[in-house]
């Protein structure tokens, strides 16, 4: 442990640690907008500029690790001035549709301009401009809302290792790009848009589905896997508008693609919500509308089929006629139930489990 | 045997560019036909050398008959055979083209290191510069000295960093050997990316083997096995030479395992650099190496510390390198009798602009701006008054004609808003317009931002619009509060040297220059008459003959009159192109 002096008060804080996160967690607060906890550190936005006694001109606090005796001040009226003028700096090319924006309300830079009162208007000036709409299905890239943070690019080589994106050009023109600038072409797993503190990137299927003030949070458990993420559902008049993952749950925010963007099963008018058995056999002549071919049934009725046609076919032709495949969607617990079953009820050894193949 | 005659073309880049490569072959060809005197022939020898230093008259070449030094000037291939007849052949030099008095002015004050052997040594020839003396301070050191006592050495010399931070080199390289790793490496900065700036390609184009010693005491001093030259790939010549030269030392056991029969191993890699500007700065250089984007990150963790694959790593620039075989060779005191108390030893300077003599020159630390204006420069060719200096490039400051007593020192340029930098110098006279040398130098930034923080990223451009409007006639009354506002913001938030620097020669021009400002964006004139969005062409009716050659010149059909009448522009149609102000025979045409 260092001592460190921050805003005129003495601390105790772990050595080696950053004056950013000396400061968090003594509940000081400091601006910052491309920093995140869990990636690797960027010094780009230079909202988190603070004095440190001895240095000539401010420091980053994200990158600037404590030593012993430290002075920092975090907050002084040219500090603040400086905030300010990046602030404005960074909205002075930024497209100002917040009426129309599906991150109002959650929007990192929404609320720093709020804090700060800044319009950007003080340095109105070229805007970057990009027609071309990103083709790919899951991520809307409206990059002129974008601020460069670079969270997007460390996510995706960092936590996914994927590298399906990165920094283009230089000076004003420089940009997020794809690899030629082609349509996003990767897995989809959307760990950028959850990174993203701007609108910049969302979920094309968020699109007009309601944004923050609208929305229900629920907390569950991703349905997919048997890994069993922490997704927070963002529920719309019944309806799910999106689904996100908290950064405090045991998966870190992090979700893969059927997770983050594959709900829309829930709402969906073909979704099975009770039994269905067949009421023709298949093969030739079968009708094709799914009315004509099964009929709804209770639980006991279609449980009562399944148990009767399996002991037909292990009285006929023995227990190794019958195999088990179990999915990874059910949770350990059920697959261990499902080999059990196979086993001790049903008296073969053939089971096997999706996630092996 | 010694050679009687010596014949030694500048083929520096200058040197190339006016035609250096036909000249060496012309003379080639005329000796060889010559033939008369067999003595001759045989004692005549005719190499290509590094950079002479007075690019303005180029092709620059230095006949050595019998222990005699001519320079000729200006040769063209057309001029060699006279040469070598008249000269070589007869004993008479020819004296219309050999240079004038005004020739060795520009040399007297400068003060040779770096530059001593270039222009004197064959760059591709490493029994050259063994001959000089090259390489034997290596040896010794190999064999008789600790890599503490090198480091002392380079420490009492005060040898300070020259590609434009002056840092103290023998303290980085101590930081560096007592940083804790035993993989380090050694860097040579060779991306020289100001505008203007050619000192260091002239130094490794000149002498090369200079640099990779100094490379070689380097890391052996900090404990390096693997050095990288990150030079750019706009030198091909220089590219060549140092691969030519690397290739040389290897062959020669200088480099590679094991060198001289001793301990130490030491072998170099070329790194090209695509050319971007911000590559310079030695951590976007570092991730430039490691195949990422070339983009700088915060500092501490200092590249002592945690440099190239995370490891100690020294990074020092081509000049500051090009020194230390000279120093180790002549000894600190030597070095350090030059220059001042706080910047020690000699500077390579680009002379560049409105300047008689540009070229390649060097100076002795806490030399006057003035000497090296007018004793060296020789003043402007067109005997206007010099206006103002920009030292250090796009990074540096605006220097005015009253500060010329100013002595060139990383202190003094500092304490006057500019830097000494990596040594570009461009003169200014009455016909640069301040705003506009301001809004050049902050497009080049503003172009090679790398675009990692907001207010280098973003700043420059709003810097750029404002500078924009100023010289479009645009300017609003509170423009230079917001460029204040702007300058001071991006110098004191911007995260690497590129943004933190990019606004002085707008501080610096707002500073001594600020009038100019003021005429651009109050009076909408520019007094030095080249914002032309803000001049007025008007023809004087008392002068004019009606000739009309400026209407036919004119390209916008702006101007009218009818035959040996006064003719009259129409300021709504005129473009402001200024043909008809060149054509005028009769001085008519005015503007302003
Ligand atoms: C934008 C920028 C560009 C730079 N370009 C160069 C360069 O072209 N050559 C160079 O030697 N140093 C350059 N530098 C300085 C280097 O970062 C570094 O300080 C230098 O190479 C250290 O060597 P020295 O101590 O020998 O001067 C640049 C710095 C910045 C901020
Ligand atoms: S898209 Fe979002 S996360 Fe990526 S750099 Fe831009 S603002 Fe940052
Ligand atoms: S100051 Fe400019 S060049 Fe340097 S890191 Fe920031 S954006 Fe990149």
């Amino acid at each position: 442990m260092v001592q460190i002096t921050i805003d005129g008060k003495k601390i105790d804080v772990p050595e080696g640690i950053t004056i950013l996160e000396a400061a968090r967690r003594n509940g000081i607060y400091i601006p910052t907008l491309c920093f995140h906890p869990r990636l690797t550190y960027f010094g780009g936005c230079r909202l988190c500029i603070v004095e440190v006694k001895g240095f000539l001109r401010p420091v980053t606090a994200c990158t600037t690790t404590v030593n012993k005796d430290m002075e920092v001040n975090t907050s002084t009226a040219e500090l603040e001035e400086l905030r300010k003028l990046i602030l404005e700096l960074i909205l002075s090319d930024h497209p100002h549709d917040c009426m129309l924006c599906e991150k109002a309300g959650a929007c990192t830079l929404q609320e720093l301009a709020y804090t700060y009162g800044v319009d950007g208007f003080q340095f109105a000036g070229e805007r970057r401009r990009y027609s071309k709409r990103d083709g790919n299905p899951f991520i809307e890239r409206d990059l002129e809302k974008c601020i460069l943070c670079g969270r997007c690019v460390k996510v995706c080589r960092e936590i996914q290792g994927v590298e399906a994106i990165d920094f283009g050009y230089r000076g004003f023109k420089a940009k997020i790009c794809t690899n030629f600038e082609e349509d996003l072409d990767c897995e989809f797993c959307g760990q950028c848009v959850q990174v993203c503190p701007t609108g910049a990137l969302t979920g094309k299927l968020w699109a007009r589905k309601g944004r923050q003030m609208s929305l229900r949070e629920v907390e569950t458990v991703c349905p997919y896997c048997g890994t069993g993420c922490n997704i927070t559902v963002h529920v719309n008049r019944n309806e799910i508008a999106k689904v996100t993952a908290r950064e405090d749950s045991w998966n870190e925010g992090w979700l893969c693609v059927k997770g983050r963007f594959g709900y829309r099963f829930a709402n969906s008018p073909e979704r099975l919500t009770v039994p269905l058995i067949r009421k023709v056999p298949r093969g030739e002549g079968a009708p094709e509308k799914v009315e004509d071919l099964f009929r709804e049934a209770t639980w006991e009725e279609a449980l009562d089929l399944v148990a009767s046609r399996l002991l037909e076919i292990k009285e006929a032709h023995g227990p190794d006629s019958i195999a088990g495949l179990s999915s990874a969607r059910c949770t350990n617990e059920e697959n261990y139930l499902f080999q059990k079953f196979i086993r001790a009820v049903v008296g073969t050894n053939n089971v096997d489990h999706c996630a092996r193949l | 045997m010694e050679n009687n005659v010596v014949i030694r073309v500048c083929m520096g880049p200058a040197g190339i560019a006016a035609g250096g490569r036909d000249v060496l072959e012309r003379f080639r060809e005329a000796l060889a036909s010559a033939g008369l005197d067999a003595s001759v022939k045989e004692h005549c020898s005719s190499h290509q050398v590094g950079c002479l230093g007075l690019c303005a008259r180029d092709v620059l070449v230095e006949v050595h008959t019998d222990g005699q030094k001519h320079t000729y000037q200006y040769v063209k291939p057309d001029m060699v055979e006279r040469i070598v007849t008249e000269h070589i052949a007869g004993g008479k030099p020819v004296s219309e083209w050999l240079v004038d008095d005004s020739f060795d002015a520009f040399y007297e004050k400068q003060v040779k290191v770096v530059l001593s052997h270039c222009g004197v040594l064959d760059p591709e020839d490493i029994d050259d510069y063994i001959a000089s003396g090259g390489y034997e301070a290596i040896g010794r050191i190999l064999k008789k000295c600790l890599p503490e006592m090198v480091i002392d050495e380079i420490k009492a010399s005060g040898l300070r960093g020259r590609g434009g931070a002056g840092f103290p080199t023998g303290l980085k390289w101590e930081l560096a050997r007592e940083a804790a790793g035993d993989r380090k490496y050694m860097i040579c900065n060779a991306d020289e990316g100001d505008p203007g700036a050619f000192m260091d390609r002239a130094v490794i184009e000149g002498n090369p083997h200079a640099v990779i010693e100094g490379m070689m005491i380097g890391a052996f001093s900090i404990g390096a096995s693997k050095g990288y030259v990150y030079i750019r790939a706009e030198y091909p010549l220089a590219v060549e030479r140092l691969k030519l030269a690397i290739a040389q030392a290897r062959k020669k056991g200088l480099l590679g395992k094991a060198i001289l029969g001793t301990k130490f191993s030491f072998d170099i890699e070329i790194k090209l650099g695509a050319g971007a500007f911000v590559c310079g700065e030695e951590t976007a250089l570092i991730a430039s190496i490691e195949g990422e984007r070339g983009m700088p990150r915060s500092k501490p963790p200092f590249p002592v510390n945690r440099g190239l694959w995370q490891c100690p790593t020294v990074i020092n620039n081509v000049e500051t390198l090009a020194n230390i075989p000279y120093i180790m060779r002549k000894g600190a005191s030597w070095f350090a009798s030059y220059g001042t108390e706080k910047s020690r030893g000699t500077k390579v300077f680009a002379l560049t602009g409105k300047i008689r003599n540009t070229g390649l020159i060097e100076v002795p630390m806490g030399i006057t701006l003035r000497e090296i204006l007018y004793d060296i420069g020789g003043g402007t060719e067109s005997g206007k008054e010099i206006k103002a200096v920009q030292t250090g490039g796009p990074s540096g400051g605006c220097i005015p004609a009253s500060m010329f007593d100013l002595h060139v020192d990383y202190e003094s340029l500092a304490k006057v808003g500019s830097i000494v930098g990596s040594g570009g110098m461009i003169v200014l006279d009455e016909d640069d317009c301040m705003v506009n040398m301001a809004r050049y130098f902050i497009q080049f930034t503003q172009a090679e931002s790398c675009g990692k923080c907001v207010p280098c990223r973003v700043g420059t451009k709003r810097v750029l619009e404002i500078l924009d409007r100023i010289t479009q006639g645009r300017g609003r009354p509170d423009d230079i509060a917001k460029l204040e506002r702007l300058c001071k913001g991006i110098k004191s938030t911007s995260l690497c040297g590129l943004g933190q620097t990019a606004p002085n020669p707008v501080l610096s021009t707002l500073k001594y220059f600020r009038e100019e400002y003021e005429a651009h964006i109050i009076d909408k004139k520019c007094p030095a008459r080249v914002c032309k969005a803000l001049l007025t062409y008007w023809i004087l009716e008392e002068t004019c003959t009606g000739c009309g050659a400026c209407r036919r010149a004119c390209p916008a059909e702006a101007i009218s009159g009818e035959k040996k009448k006064p003719h009259r522009i129409d300021p709504e149609k005129c473009i402001r192109c200024g043909m008809c102000y060149e054509v005028c025979k009769f001085s008519s045409v005015e503007r302003e």
